[in-house]
């Protein structure tokens, strides 16, 4: 029943036999072998060891980076055969959320970061774009942070400016890198409700429900969340199957990620 | 070095051999070295420049709402923040060489190569060439570091992420600022060290009147100084975004690499302006 589902639902990411190179050396393969298909509505979560290439084989599935082999699709189209203007068309309707404070434009306020890309795409009016600005800030819960510079925002609360800035251009999928990484509890328990709100469907997109993608090294948060899942492990792809399969699986790798191991010994 | 930035060459087996050939070869492998080097570096700095340009054209009409604060803002950075740093240096300018020019040349009865030797020193040369040093040294560094380091923390893969084109939202702004700068800059420099330069002689009594000082220059500038003066110091701008931002975004650089950068696009930009500088000595003596 899921895989008549799966085929029936519209891909948004599709990547057949890709091969994930390191951006600082493009030679040096991270991740072979890649068959993954994010179809709408998904909620993939994807773990692997820290610094295996979780965050380029995001950058490649946002588009932001070409497989080093193999093909890679974005709403059924190849990437490679877009020209520029409509791949970046296509790159829009997939928000990412970097890492590690999410890459946030260090010389412009938190306000400014998240009407760049409005101002940048958008015809609008400046007032919609203020508007706009603050209603994704009230949803991330930084209002207050507004008139900041990245630099001065808490180290917990800078990946939600990420996250604000990937919403405000109302994007149908959104890839996380690692978003849970050095939250305390509170923080990491508002990043849970919160896509696990955008995957139900949140009122503040009109119920509409967004496609996910979490990579991340600590599985433990996700394994009640997530409906796919996937490992890299030895450089391979290795997908799991659904929560069931997952859950059930024996896999050394995905009992080390959900700390199982340190719990037997 | 050669581990750390990989060229084309490098990855050559010959390459390779010669890099790493024992002693007495290794000086004139060093020379080859260097000019392989260099003609790597001058390959992707033209390539930078014509995709920053063919960006500049074919995206004009793109996001101008975002483009131009920041051309704006890189006038009033590179432009008028100068203005006191040109002043100061050219009423130095003024009184060391131009003064003294005008005592010397009166001494010997040279009156009439004044306005020439004006033109030929000031307009053409050292005005143009100083004024781009020293938005170089002001803005030019300082625009390495920020691009590099922005590179280097990955908030250009983020704009790439937001499908913000890196050339029009970083490099465009910088290259239509600097070239304007530079341009403004060089115009205000002349005129005071002209100025300043007569104030100068006329405290050591010198026998030349204000109007027949203005007249020479006037008699010796000729229209075509007028235009050169504009693509000479326009060019120089354009010269040196392309290298500083070259320098700053075109490789995946890492943090510890950015001064390492900032070095070598000064190195780059000054070589790049004296051979701008020559070849306009050239049209210069052709016309």
């Amino acid at each position: 029943m899921e895989t008549a589902e799966t085929i029936a639902r519209p891909c948004v990411i599709e990547m057949q036999d890709a091969a994930i190179s390191s951006p600082h050396s493009p030679d040096a393969l991270e991740i072979e072998g890649v068959n993954w298909r994010v179809s709408l509505d998904d909620y993939w979560v994807v773990g692997a060891r820290p610094g295996s290439g979780k965050s380029s084989l995001l950058a490649v599935a946002a588009g932001l980076q070409r497989p080093a082999r193999g093909t890679h699709r974005l709403f059924g189209q190849e990437t490679a055969a877009l020209h520029e203007h409509e791949l970046a068309r296509e790159r829009l309707r997939v928000g990412l959320v970097f890492e590690m404070g999410g890459r946030l434009f260090s010389h412009l306020t938190v306000a400014e970061n998240i009407a760049l890309p409005l101002r940048y795409h958008r015809d609008w009016p400046e007032e919609e774009v203020q508007a706009r600005v603050a209603a994704v800030l009230e949803l991330a819960g930084i209002a207050h942070l507004a008139a900041h510079t990245p630099a001065r925002v808490v180290r917990a609360l800078q990946p939600r400016v990420g996250l604000a800035r990937a919403l405000a251009l109302n994007p149908e999928a959104l890839l996380l890198d690692n978003p849970l990484a050095g939250l305390d509890p509170r923080h990491a328990r508002w990043w849970l409700d919160f896509l696990a709100a955008l995957a139900a469907g949140h009122e503040f997109f009109e119920r509409r429900r967004m496609t996910l993608v979490v990579a991340g090294d600590d599985l433990r948060p996700w394994m009640e969340q997530g409906r796919q899942f996937a490992l890299v492990k030895d450089r391979r792809w290795l997908p799991l199957g659904g929560r069931e399969a997952a859950a059930a699986c024996m896999e050394p790798l995905l009992r080390e990620l959900l700390a199982a191991e340190f719990a037997t010994e | 070095m050669q581990e750390r930035h990989p060229t084309w060459f490098t990855k050559l087996p010959e390459a390779r051999a010669i890099l790493e050939s024992p002693l007495p070869r290794s000086y004139l492998n060093f020379a080859g070295t260097w000019l392989l080097n260099f003609m790597d570096t001058l390959r992707g700095l033209m390539a930078f420049g014509l995709i920053t340009l063919g960006v500049a054209v074919t995206k004009a009409g793109v996001a101008r709402r975002v483009v131009r604060p920041l051309i704006r803002a890189q006038v009033y950075r590179a432009g008028v923040r100068l203005l006191p740093m040109i002043t100061f240096l050219g009423v130095a300018l003024g009184l060391i060489i131009i003064g003294q020019t005008v005592a010397l040349l009166t001494q010997v009865g040279a009156h009439s190569l004044i306005g020439t030797v004006m033109v030929t020193v000031l307009v053409r040369e050292i005005g143009p060439l100083l004024t781009a040093l020293l938005v170089l040294a002001r803005i030019g560094t300082a625009t390495v570091v920020e691009l590099g380091t922005a590179r280097a923390l990955g908030e250009v893969e983020a704009l790439e992420a937001l499908a913000i084109d890196p050339v029009r939202y970083l490099v465009v702004p910088r290259m239509i600022g600097l070239a304007a700068s530079v341009f403004a800059l060089t115009v205000y420099l002349i005129l005071i060290s002209l100025v300043s330069g007569y104030l100068f002689a006329f405290i050591q009594d010198v026998p030349l009147r204000p109007g027949e000082y203005f007249n020479q220059l006037a008699a010796a500038l000729r229209w075509e100084d007028f235009v050169l003066l504009a693509l000479k110091t326009i060019g120089f701008g354009l010269m040196l975004a392309v290298v500083t931002c070259f320098q700053g975004l075109a490789r995946a650089l890492r943090i510890e690499e950015v001064p390492h950068a900032t070095t070598r696009a000064v190195v780059h930009a000054v070589v790049a302006c004296v051979l701008l500088d020559a070849l306009f000595i050239v049209v210069y003596l052709l016309i």
